[in-house]
């Protein structure tokens, strides 16, 4: 599992995180853990539900944000958060991803919730590979 | 966020609260950059409003100016209180310069009641609101749409609601655009952008969005003739803010068009500093589709706070045992803050159709235009600015120098100075609900995290921005609100 941390000072009104990953696949499963829990603390969350998710796209950072903004878009329109990803990068362009994600319905009466995110934005938007670890900023518009 | 070279520093003070960038400051400005702020708020402002406002400077069609208003922070392409005007026939329309919350806005509702008589049942209140409008991430609001019925929504906007019983006839004329603005297009509207926002109708959303019941305390008038003209008749009284927008519908509007705009810049040869800046000609066919559905989006922003203006009605009515006629709930005024609209300004003395980009700045049209209601027209159009919800909000009016130097464009908050993760940090979400609790202002929230992001410390100072807005005129004070209950997502 890679590392993600929320950062101060970018985009005050937002919420601008950091993804580190081994691989790409790590990259965007630890992605979907921390926009889960942007929007929820998971222990609350009853993990009910598995989908798979699959998505091309003609860039690579094209493919992170089509696939954290199927995330957000799963989130308003079935009230699902999704924590747990496996994720399987493929392709040198166009790029498919081959996902699958284990959550849950948020419950109203359990889940403690946090921010609802609106969409992932361009500004600073990144996906890079150095010092052995595949990185990326996203800053997301709350 | 640090500068290179220090654009705050090539800031130049060309009148008491106004700063210019000139177009050398950085490379690609077509026009300087203008930022309203009082000496203490230019301090206050981050390093990115900098950036992004001569960022701005650089898009094609760009007319005069790139404008910051006072609460201006760092948002994404634009700067949140950032406004500009491109040409209809030669600029661009950028859905960066909007946000993914088309048509976020505020909304203003009178009532004969005093905070006497509210005091009381306060608690019951703020429950029975909290039930009744639903909140936070994941909420679904209790109007069922059909897919054809949506369709109509994005057209008529919160005059559809009211056809349908969710309103009275006399709203319409206190919103602006009457609640439906022209140019709202459904065919170009996504299915998943349909699929998304649908079921949301009536929700007020997370983050800085809210309901709040708020008072006007003795000295809160500041001119005493245009609040009576706005309803609002003393000290005491009692009125309802409310502030949220077109929710997932207008956000993923958003996201469709800011992929299609990424691509249609290399068809269109247009390079921006940030890619957030994306855009393209207005009269494109990419820029034409946007707008058709950027509107659609702002008119379902329209139709959702007017289903929550019903609803707010009957838990009044339920909690005071009146009907909502009879306790004077009137719209004073709903006003966007997050849109791009074609209006007719004057520039070197010739009448120019314009695409006027507001992000997170509020219209404020002086008095005596047409599009300013009938029974407002001699005070100018109301302007509703929210602040925190520890320290309250203002109602102001627009001025003739706004129309002269903002396109009728001034502040529409008080404006961050802390990230959500540094308030956080400071306060507990719990203890700042009892501490405000403990100073009479009642919260409930679907997230305690979220009610210590929005703690007042980690705002501007509102009462700063409002005398801003009095000196340069940009806007005149009318009165200042102060918060007794608030729900928050």
């Amino acid at each position: 599992m890679g590392d993600y941390r929320f950062l101060d000072d970018v985009a005050l009104a937002d919420c601008a995180v950091e993804i580190e990953g081994q691989s790409l696949d790590d990259l965007f499963e630890t992605g979907a853990a921390a926009l889960a829990r942007l929007m929820v603390d998971p222990a609350t969350l009853p993990i009910t539900t598995e989908r798979a998710i699959v998505l091309e796209a003609p860039e690579l950072d094209m493919l992170l944000y089509d696939w954290l903004s199927e995330l957000i878009f799963l989130k308003d329109r079935d009230g699902q958060v999704f924590p747990h990803a496996r994720a399987r990068v493929t392709g040198e362009g166009p790029y498919r991803l081959d996902a699958d994600v284990r959550g849950g319905t948020i419950d109203r009466e359990h889940t403690a919730l946090g921010a609802d995110p609106k969409a992932v934005t361009f500004h600073q938007f990144s996906l890079h590979f150095a010092d052995g670890r595949w990185r990326a900023r996203v800053i997301i518009d709350i | 966020m640090k500068l290179t070279t220090s654009l705050r520093d090539a800031a130049q003070r060309v009148d008491e609260c106004v700063w210019q960038i000139g177009p050398e400051a950085k490379p690609g400005m077509l026009v300087p950059a203008r930022i309203y702020a009082s000496g203490t708020l230019l301090e206050q402002m981050d390093d990115g409003v900098f950036e992004q406002v001569t960022n701005v400077a650089c898009l094609p069609g760009i007319v005069r100016a790139s404008l910051c208003m006072p609460d201006g922070h760092w948002g994404y392409g634009f700067p949140i209180g950032g406004v500009a005007a491109f040409q209809a026939d030669t600029g661009v329309i950028s859905p960066g310069g909007i946000g993914f919350d088309i048509n976020c806005g505020m909304r203003l509702i009178r009532t004969n009641l005093t905070e006497d008589q509210v005091r009381p049942r306060l608690s019951d209140l703020i429950a029975a609101l909290f039930e009744s409008v639903p909140s936070g991430v994941g909420a679904q609001g209790f109007v069922r749409l059909s897919p054809a019925e949506f369709r109509e929504v994005m057209v008529q906007g919160a005059g559809w609601c009211v056809a349908r019983g969710y309103g009275w006839p006399e709203d319409l004329a206190h919103i602006e655009g009457r609640g439906a603005l022209p140019g709202a297009d459904p065919d170009q509207v996504s299915d998943r952008a349909m699929e998304r926002g649908r079921q949301q109708l009536g929700t007020l959303g997370s983050g800085n969005h809210y309901l709040e019941i708020q008072t006007v305390r003795p000295g809160a008038i500041a001119d005493a003739h245009a609040a009576r003209v706005l309803g609002i008749e003393g000290p005491g009284q009692v009125l309802i803010m409310l502030h949220c927008g077109s929710r997932g519908f207008g956000h993923q509007v958003g996201t469709d068009y800011l992929k299609i705009f990424d691509r249609a810049m290399k068809t269109y040869g247009i390079r921006v500093r940030d890619r957030e800046l994306a855009c393209a000609p207005f009269r494109s066919p990419e820029g034409q589709a946007y707008f058709g559905a950027m509107t659609a989006a702002a008119n379902t922003a329209f139709a959702n706070r007017q289903v929550i203006t019903h609803r707010i009605r009957k838990v009044f009515e339920r909690v005071f045992s009146r009907e909502a006629r009879g306790l004077g709930l009137e719209v004073v005024y709903d006003v966007c803050h997050n849109t791009a609209k074609l209006e007719r300004h004057v520039v070197d003395g010739r009448k120019l159709e314009l695409v006027v980009h507001r992000k997170g700045a509020t219209r404020a049209f002086g008095p005596g235009g047409p599009d300013v209601p009938d029974d407002y027209r001699e005070i100018g159009q109301p302007v509703i600015i929210g602040g925190s919800m520890e320290t309250g909000s203002a109602l102001l009016v627009g001025t003739a120098r706004a129309m002269a130097e903002t396109w009728g464009s001034t502040a529409h908050g008080s404006g961050r100075t802390m990230s959500r993760t540094q308030a956080k940090r400071r306060v507990w979400g719990e203890t700042l609900m009892q501490e405000m609790a403990q100073r009479g202002i009642i919260v409930r929230a679907a997230s305690k995290s979220g009610v210590a992001e929005e703690a007042g410390f980690a705002y501007k100072d509102l009462s700063e921005v409002v005398e801003t807005l009095r000196r340069v005129d940009l806007s005149r004070p009318v009165v200042m609100l102060t918060p007794i209950g608030n729900i928050k997502g």
